[in-house]
């Protein structure tokens, strides 16, 4: 059976970004962010910032505003076509089965899927089991994987993640962080969350965004993932939750 | 459970109608009793079957014709902005037009026979079935449009693979309507020109003052749009099983 993590893949790009964003005249953000390559990058904010604008800015999606300004993929090709998303919905179809809904990106783009590598990625997020079930019959943890079985059939260099735990309890919400953690490994990817200690534990980088700046948060010396209980990864979610209550004061 | 319930309201309502004809003393000419009517039912069971099967064949081709075009119609206008700017105007404008007052025009153009019916069929139920399988096609969640166009689909597949079955539990209301409707269209059509059918009979018994074998043919008629309706309804529930991911029964 042909492995997925064993695809060849060329080097994952950063993505930069400049610029502001406005919605009938108003500005929404000014913003400025390097997005590491192949590292994982945690936004957060205070709600109605702009964080999940951003995704959509770069995806190509609407956003209900207008941007001046750039963004570019450091290797300097485009970046169209080269994204995987998945919202903090997990938008399976419920009509189809595991497999069926892990495979519908090629479906939609009138392409045969590639079942072997659907199987693969299935089985890497422990749902072999599930594969005919439809999304009904799964919990919320085991609908967030495969969701995240489909994000990961796009194969795609880059892949912006909304706030996809958030609606997770505690303890699948940190089973979810170690499987998306070594699945996405050498991807570049961009994370949205209201959550410090997630972004505390898997962030190589963190950005913290308010309506006037960007600016990066010094992450822990240790390196991702990080140990729930490591003191290190505990101040700095402490720090960094005191710092968001007090632009949202 | 619910047979009994059925059959019990069948009793009440056979007991209220004999006790009108026996509180009022109406001739049978006017108001003939349940028992009158049964034995005419019994008498001209032939004549009643075959206007029966006339009446029944103009409905399921009206039904099926018509389903088919407003589908067509629905996933055209979702397809197509244009279209939906230039035909919604113009469908609901149609339906200020009577459909009696149709009658006569299209027994002119289609003749005495099945065409002029099922035509009429097929008019009376159109704009139910378009409009709500438009509706069920157009109202979708924005996450999956989100998700689509990050995956880059087209729009055509968009349409098969997600906006079809996921519309499909309002297809399955625009049929209820249309099974309730569909008897209407076509005895309306065979009151303005038939020489076969429910209508036709009805008609022809009011004529000869057999008011018993006018009752019979509408009862006939309201049986056969309730076997329409329920069987109509199992189909539409199927529909929406399938869109929630729940197997058929």
């Amino acid at each position: 059976m042909e492995n997925g993590f064993e695809r060849p893949m060329t080097k994952s790009p950063g993505i930069l970004l400049k610029g502001r964003h406005c919605i009938d005249g108003i500005a929404l953000f000014d913003a400025n962010l390097h997005i590491s390559s192949e590292q994982w990058t945690c936004l957060l904010g205070r709600s109605g910032v702009g964080k999940s604008t951003i995704l959509r800015l770069i995806l190509g999606l609407e956003t209900g505003g207008h941007f001046t300004g750039s963004f570019t993929a450091s290797d300097d090709m485009p970046l169209a076509g080269r994204i995987s998303y998945m919202a903090q919905s997990d938008l399976l179809l419920p009509w189809l089965s595991v497999l069926d809904n892990v495979c519908i990106g090629a479906h939609l783009r009138g392409e045969k899927p590639d079942i072997g590598f659907a199987n693969d990625l299935i089985g890497r997020v422990g749902l072999f089991e599930h594969i005919d079930q439809k999304p009904n019959t799964l919990s919320g943890g085991m609908r967030q994987r495969a969701a995240l079985a489909r994000t990961l059939f796009e194969d795609r260099p880059i892949v912006f993640l909304d706030e996809p735990f958030s609606s997770l309890d505690a303890g699948t919400r940190a089973d979810m962080q170690e499987l998306a953690t070594r699945v996405l490994k050498d991807r570049t990817v961009l994370l949205v969350t209201h959550d410090p200690a997630e972004a505390a534990r898997i962030g190589h980088q963190i950005i913290v965004m308010s309506a006037q700046e960007t600016h990066n948060w010094p992450v822990p010396p240790t390196p991702v993932l990080r140990e729930i209980n490591d003191p290190q990864t505990l101040v700095c979610q402490a720090k960094l939750l005191d710092y968001l209550r007090g632009i949202a004061a | 459970m619910r047979f009994w319930d059925i059959f019990l309201a069948f009793l009440v309502g056979l007991g209220l109608w004999q006790s009108i004809v026996v509180l009022t003393e109406a001739p049978h000419y006017i108001l003939p009793s349940p028992w009158r009517v049964a034995q005419a039912a019994y008498e001209s069971r032939v004549i009643i079957a075959e206007n029966a099967w006339v009446t029944a064949v103009e409905v399921v081709l009206g039904l099926a014709i018509g389903t088919l075009l407003g589908v067509a119609t629905a996933i055209q206008l979702a397809l197509s902005k244009t279209a939906e700017r230039l035909m919604l105007p113009i469908l609901v404008f149609t339906q200020a037009v009577p459909v009696f007052a149709l009658a006569p025009l299209l027994t002119l153009w289609f003749g005495y026979g099945m065409g002029s019916k099922i035509v009429m069929t097929v008019l009376i139920i159109y704009f139910p079935v378009t409009s709500a399988f438009h509706d069920g096609l157009t109202q979708i969640d924005r996450g999956y449009r989100d998700l689509s166009l990050s995956m880059g689909a087209g729009k055509l597949n968009f349409m098969r693979h997600i906006q079809i079955p996921n519309a499909l539990p309002s297809l399955g209301t625009g049929l209820r309507l249309a099974a309730v409707y569909a008897p209407i269209g076509a005895v309306i059509g065979e009151w303005v020109g038939a020489s076969k059918g429910l209508g036709y009979l009805m008609l022809l018994a009011n004529g000869r003052a057999k008011i018993d074998l006018m009752f019979a043919s509408l009862i006939v008629l309201a049986c056969l749009t309730v076997v329409l309706h329920i069987a109509v309804g199992v189909l539409a529930a199927q529909l929406t099983r399938h869109a929630q991911g729940n197997s058929f029964k």
